[in-house]
């Protein structure tokens, strides 16, 4: 069995406004979960946590991966270990190429495994960069544009894709990938992620929409409720939450309560 | 009282004097013309007060701590070699090959070489003293005469009086030079380097030119007291690209000054990198009509350096075009003023002017002041100007580190794109590297 992504009685802040109140999760390498919840349930903040954004303060808890603390990581070296975001909003960088950044995360992580590596080869980069790009059914233009400069939602998503495809991240999280893409976009970005995936990649797919779901198929899903996850289940739980919505869970909840 | 002391300090000359201009000429044998424009020059300059921050173009540029028992002793040959300068910079532009190149360390000639295929099209690349006895009809007619003369401020006559080394580039008309030249300028010592460039495009002349000036640092103060003069004549083409990388203790006062005549192009690219002090007047006088001008920056500041761009582009004929983009970095406590201004003469109507000052404050101590200006008295022109200042943004710093660069690389990665723009308009791959190895540079020192 491969590593897993462990989420321990999660607590999380931002602005000194609690989020998460005690967050339990375990991903491991080879499963795909989805994690759907309303607005503001905290989906975000828990991905924003994993991945250790520096606004987001652990108040409690634990976020552990393959056995390492990730809390006491940087975010680069959570990145390094093998965990992956593909951003709701991927960020703009004016003058940096695809390519050029592609190479410069490859090249990071050869680093840091020997401080001696002199780089990718380019030959080689540029084999690697062609077929991952051919899987995605992207024009081999895009290397050459600023990453995320002024790319349609769908080229961005698609761009985060690439990223993961070449990176090739034992955990990835998804974070609201499907958000702002037409169905065709859709389909292609959960195209990728399906090639993508094997039994060394664990996946969490972060959505408000059943429709993700109809490409990606998880094994598990969970649902988030003002910041704890409140319900688990297989891939019918989509399917019920899809026809009746969260006030069930709502009522469930208050009942308990 | 610290104050008080500072303000107590007056706006001092360097120990220079007109016996100087008399030996300097003397000592080369310069024609009489010569001699006699260095003197007339010299007059402007004595009645010439020294600029203080009284003066608006001087207002923010403040060289009361210039130690001129240093960097005011003019340079005298003292048999400098080409080997001096670093051998990056002695490379050839393009592969193998370039047109030519002259080379200086301090006031010296140390190199000079131009290709035949340069000389078959009747180019004149050498050096100024040698080219105003050799092409004496032509340097005199352009030499402090219509870009940077002497009544252009103290630090112009300064140089119409004193210089001591200089370029001479001539294309003939029509002549479209496929290799590019190659000057740099290498002081070595600390002191006075009074340096001169006279560039003249006859009408339908092109070629491209890249100057670079450099010293190592140095234990004393310096000065390089430049002149810089682009006359583009009618249809004629010039990419000229100029870089200082000067050591730590030079004091930089400079007029730089093209002018365009009809239909006349100038893509001028600056590379401002070193230095203690610089302070620069930048130039584009659109004279001619449909002519165009476009003036770039990067800079890169660190520690305590100071540098001032002063810039204009003066639409001075109908259907002119300029393009002003200066981007800068700043780290530390240093500081940078870019103050800029576009002017649109009566009749200067159809004109087109743009300028861009774009700064990233990296230490929380540096500042960078920018000043636009527009001075429109034409009325059917577009002239816009757009400035910003701030930090990198922690989420593009965020989304780089989520892919596994460590933060330094982030930001090394950041600052690379936001020079882009402007190294993209360098011509010569080698230069786009060393300007790349610059800021690494800058970025990791301490």
């Amino acid at each position: 069995m491969g590593a897993a992504l462990e989420i321990r009685n999660l607590h999380v802040s931002v602005n000194n406004q609690s989020i998460l109140k005690g967050v339990n999760l375990i991903v491991q390498q080879g499963e795909i979960h989805a994690l759907m919840g309303p607005n503001g349930s905290g989906k975000s903040t828990l991905s924003n946590t994993i991945m250790g954004h520096p606004a987001y303060e652990v108040t409690a808890g634990q976020v552990i991966f393959d056995g390492v603390d990730l809390l006491e990581l940087e975010t680069d070296e959570r990145s390094r270990l093998g965990v992956f975001m593909a951003f709701q909003y991927p960020v703009a960088i004016p003058g940096v190429t695809v390519a050029n950044f592609l190479r410069n995360a490859i090249n990071a992580r050869r680093k840091v495994a020997n401080v001696d590596d002199k780089g990718i080869p380019i030959p080689q980069f540029r084999k690697l960069m062609i077929e991952k790009m051919d899987m995605l059914h992207m024009d081999h233009t895009f290397a050459g544009r600023y990453l995320n400069d002024g790319f349609s939602g769908g080229e961005k998503k698609r761009a985060e894709i690439l990223q993961m495809a070449i990176l090739e991240p034992k955990i990835a999280v998804m974070d609201e990938t499907d958000s702002g893409l037409d169905i065709d976009a859709l389909r292609v970005v959960s195209d990728g992620v399906n090639r993508l995936y094997n039994a060394d990649l664990g996946v969490l797919v972060i959505t408000h929409y059943q429709r993700m779901l109809n490409y990606i198929r998880p094994q598990f899903v969970h649902i988030m409720m003002n910041g704890q996850i409140v319900e688990s289940g297989g891939p019918e739980l989509a399917l019920t939450l899809e026809e009746r919505g969260y006030d069930w869970l709502r009522e469930k909840q208050n009942g308990e309560n | 009282m610290a104050t008080r002391r500072r303000a107590a300090r007056e706006f001092i000359a360097p120990p220079l004097t007109r016996d100087m201009v008399e030996a300097l000429s003397a000592r080369y044998n310069e024609p009489d013309w010569l001699r006699q424009k260095r003197l007339d020059a010299w007059t402007v300059y004595e009645s010439l007060p020294m600029p203080t921050t009284k003066d608006e173009a001087w207002r923010r540029t403040d060289y009361r701590h210039i130690d001129w028992a240093s960097a005011g002793v003019l340079l005298t040959p003292n048999g400098g070699r080409v080997e001096e300068i670093p051998a990056a910079n002695r490379e050839p532009l393009l592969g193998e090959e370039q047109g030519g190149m002259v080379a200086f360390v301090d006031d010296g000639l140390v190199y000079h070489d131009v290709d035949q295929r340069l000389r078959d099209q009747g180019v004149i690349f050498t050096d100024l003293r040698t080219a105003a006895r050799e092409y004496p009809d032509l340097v005199r007619a352009h030499l402090a005469t219509e870009a940077v003369p002497a009544d252009q401020g103290k630090f112009a006559a300064l140089n119409a009086a004193l210089w001591t080394h200089g370029v001479f580039l001539y294309v003939p008309r029509g002549q479209a030079v496929q290799l590019p030249a190659h000057s740099i300028f290498y002081a070595n010592r600390p002191g006075a380097v009074i340096g001169r460039i006279l560039v003249v495009l006859e009408d339908g002349a092109s070629i491209d030119y890249l100057h670079e000036s450099l010293s190592p640092d140095l234990n004393a103060d310096a000065s390089f007291i430049g002149a810089v003069e682009l006359i583009i004549k009618n249809n004629a083409s010039l990419r000229f690209v100029n870089l200082q990388d000067w050591g730590h203790s030079m004091f930089e006062f400079s007029h730089q000054r093209a002018r365009v005549g009809n239909d006349g192009q100038l893509d001028w690219v600056s590379g401002q990198m070193g230095g203690k002090m610089i302070k620069a007047f930048l130039e584009i006088e659109l004279d001619g009509k449909g002519s165009w001008g476009r003036m770039s920056a990067m800079y890169f500041t660190d520690g305590s350096q100071f540098m001032d761009l002063d810039t204009q582009q003066n639409h001075n004929a109908p259907h002119t075009t300029s393009d002003l983009l200066f981007k800068g970095v700043l780290k530390d406590q240093s500081r940078s003023v870019w103050q800029g201004m576009i002017k649109a003469l009566p009749g200067a109507q159809k004109t087109d002017g743009f300028q861009a000052n774009r700064t990233v404050i990296l230490g929380g101590e540096a500042r960078a002041d920018s000043i636009p200006g527009l001075e429109i008295q034409a009325d059917d022109v577009r002239c816009t100007h757009a400035s910003a200042t701030g930090q990198i943004d922690e989420e593009v710093l965020y989304y780089l580190m989520s892919r596994g660069l460590p933060r330094m690389e982030a930001i090394k990665l950041t600052i690379d794109g936001f020079f882009v723009p402007v190294l993209d308009r360098i011509p010569f791959e080698p230069v786009r590297e060393r300007m790349m190895a610059y800021v690494e540079r800058k970025l990791l020192g301490s």
